[in-house]
């Protein structure tokens, strides 16, 4: 490829050298193959989003108006039509379905809004914590790490296993050892999941928090910091009135990024709770993921999904818009 | 200028509890592996009360352990090497080029970053199955099908990082190539992808973690052959006995490798991220 454009290339120049007139030819050639070019880079990237996203987008649309039972997994086109039953079952909020679908919703929302806003915190704390230099803080740095980089499932399983009544560590501590509660509690049963639940997943979610605001720290000019040391700034008004500001376009993408992942987290409820979440912290991935692998409801499955995408394409756009608005009168 | 104390003693003690607070499921980790079953089915102990390396040599036998390690090692490599190839190339196309459809494909392989992956796990869970139907290609199962899903979850991600790390190598630099006789590809190869290195190592190291920790996929779409160590260390719970120490020996023995990478490649990732994500 390399060599045959090369070649193209040095012909278009001999013969530019012999006669001007002449030159049209080839050197549209040569145009029409640098505009070809980038749809043949993106050829494969475009044929797997096909493949993996979007075909199965749509047929994830079609599905939701089947009535898509396990009899017909084998051969789901002919599943018979629906219309919009599936959706009316899932919003209808006063049967058992919609009224599960939306507790799960709502406990996914407060779930995602504490988990973000204490990754964030602890995050932004860090790294403003260690932006100068210390003894022991590469070290540091490095261990801080080491949530984000271990398997999900090799970390929440250790949870899982802290979180035991009879043999885990939560329990011989709060109990045995330091006889905050009555009895030993149940963590991953019952209303304490929520809490074990968003302990793991802020564990979990912190260091990459951490990460990038410390990349975003590394592009705010010193002499921001000298000009307002010598206003005569302390450190503290320097964090709020210099750091905390110049942090607004990272922490934009941030926490849209963050929202989204903890949003659609499965691995982390999957592996503490098994494929039936307890009620308290039913998040909305494995309820959708047990309403179609364990009862067996494909299309009920797809209509939750559907409902789920467009949420999230409102919130999504909704924070852009907003993110954006922001930007532009800050810059004004 | 020192900070101020209230600033040292407030770090000290922040610092202090948050490094508690990461450690503490790696100190459980560690030494529960090192225990002696009656330790870890018991009252929780934070000492062994006599340490064992017999959790690591049962480890192999309870389960399949080597084989889960080689299906996760091939279908994470896998969908790492294929990602960050196709990645390269599309991320320096919309880089570097004007084409129509640029804004629409852009768009789109960041909103598909959104969705969950519930969404498309249905979906593919039919198509494979039917594929398999109907054409007898086993997809559905096998570890080709696992790539091929994994392949995406990282896909959008590195080339949205791309872009932005590919954005800031001058194109002086690539322009120079062409004019020195260099296809595009040629640029692509000797220049822009040499001076991105720290951008595509950290997507690298990315696509392969993400594999390396998938549970929904591998859950749904393996078999006992091709099953990865995702789903494979639940098989050390029995209906008699959840062997503990085995399972923190096993998520030890699984945690290594990548941490260990990931440690010595992280300056890369920051460095990746300052330039794909932050500007």
């Amino acid at each position: 490829m390399t060599t045959t454009t090369a070649s193209a290339e040095s012909g278009e120049r001999t013969v530019r050298k012999n006669s001007p007139g002449a030159a049209r030819g080839p050197r549209r050639t040569g145009r029409i193959k640098r505009i070809g070019l980038p749809y043949l880079l993106l050829l494969p990237a475009l044929l797997l989003e096909l493949l993996v996203h979007l075909v199965p987008m749509v047929i994830g649309i079609v599905m939701s108006f089947k009535e898509l039972t396990q009899f017909y997994i084998r051969d789901w086109g002919t599943a018979p039509w629906s219309g919009l039953d599936n959706y009316q079952v899932s919003v209808d909020f006063d049967a058992p379905v919609g009224e599960a679908l939306l507790h799960s919703f709502l406990v996914t929302i407060a779930f995602t809004l504490l988990s973000v806003g204490l990754c964030w915190l602890i995050g932004t704390a860090a790294a403003i914590y260690m932006q100068d230099t210390f003894r022991g803080r590469g070290l540091l740095r490095a261990l801080f790490l080491v949530p984000y980089a271990l398997p999900v499932y090799a970390a929440v399983i250790t949870w899982v296993f802290m979180f035991q009544h009879d043999n885990g560590l939560v329990n011989h501590v709060l109990h045995d050892q330091l006889h905050l509660t009555d009895k030993p509690s149940f963590w991953l049963i019952g209303d304490n999941s929520f809490v074990a639940l968003l302990t793991v997943s802020v564990w979990k979610g912190w260091p990459f928090a951490f990460l990038i605001v410390m990349a975003g720290l590394q592009n705010i000019p010193g002499e921001l910091y000298e000009a307002a040391a010598l206003d005569g700034a302390g450190l503290w008004q320097q964090i709020r009135r210099i750091t905390l500001p110049s942090l607004r376009p990272v922490n934009q993408v941030l926490v849209l990024v963050l929202f989204l992942w903890t949003f659609n987290d499965f691995n982390t409820p999957y592996v503490l709770f098994g494929r039936t979440a307890p009620e308290a912290a039913d998040l909305i991935s494995v309820h959708i993921y047990q309403a179609s692998f364990v009862t067996w409801n494909f299309g009920t499955g797809s209509a939750m999904s559907v409902l789920l995408l467009l949420f999230l394409l409102v919130v999504t756009g909704v924070y852009l818009l907003l993110t954006s608005r922001g930007r532009k009168t800050a810059d004004v | 200028m020192a900070p101020p104390r209230s600033f040292l003693w407030s770090r000290r003690i922040f610092l202090t509890l948050l490094t508690g607070f990461v450690l503490l499921p790696v100190y459980v980790m560690v030494s529960s592996s090192l225990k002696p079953l009656a330790d870890v089915s018991g009252k929780f102990r934070w000492l062994p009360s006599s340490l064992t390396i017999r959790p690591y040599i049962d480890i192999w036998s309870t389960v399949p352990l080597a084989r889960y390690f080689v299906n996760s090692l091939i279908v994470a490599g896998a969908a790492t090497v294929c990602s960050v190839v196709i990645a390269v190339f599309a991320a320096y196309a919309v880089s570097r080029y004007d084409f129509r459809g640029k804004r629409v494909f852009t768009v789109t392989v960041l909103s598909t970053q959104m969705f969950p992956g519930i969404l498309f796990l249905l979906p593919l869970f039919l198509i494979y199955v039917n594929i398999g139907n109907s054409t007898g290609i086993a997809l559905f199962g096998s570890r080709g099908g696992l790539i091929l899903t994994y392949l995406t979850f990282s896909l959008p991600f590195s080339i949205w990082m791309l872009i932005g790390y590919f954005d800031s190598v001058p194109r002086d630099l690539d322009e120079a190539a062409l004019v020195d006789g260099c296809g595009p590809l040629g640029a692509l190869l000797r220049v822009v992808v040499p001076a991105a290195i720290p951008g595509i190592v950290a997507v690298a190291v990315y696509a392969f973690m993400t594999a390396w920790g998938e549970v929904l996929f591998a859950s749904v779409m393996t078999n006992d052959t091709t099953r990865t160590l995702a789903v494979g260390l639940q098989g050390y719970s029995t209906l008699n006995n959840v062997y503990w120490n085995q399972i923190m020996a096993a998520s030890l023995v699984v945690s290594v490798p990548v941490v260990a990478g990931f440690l010595l490649l992280q300056r890369y990732l920051v460095a990746g991220l300052t330039a794909g994500a932050v500007k």
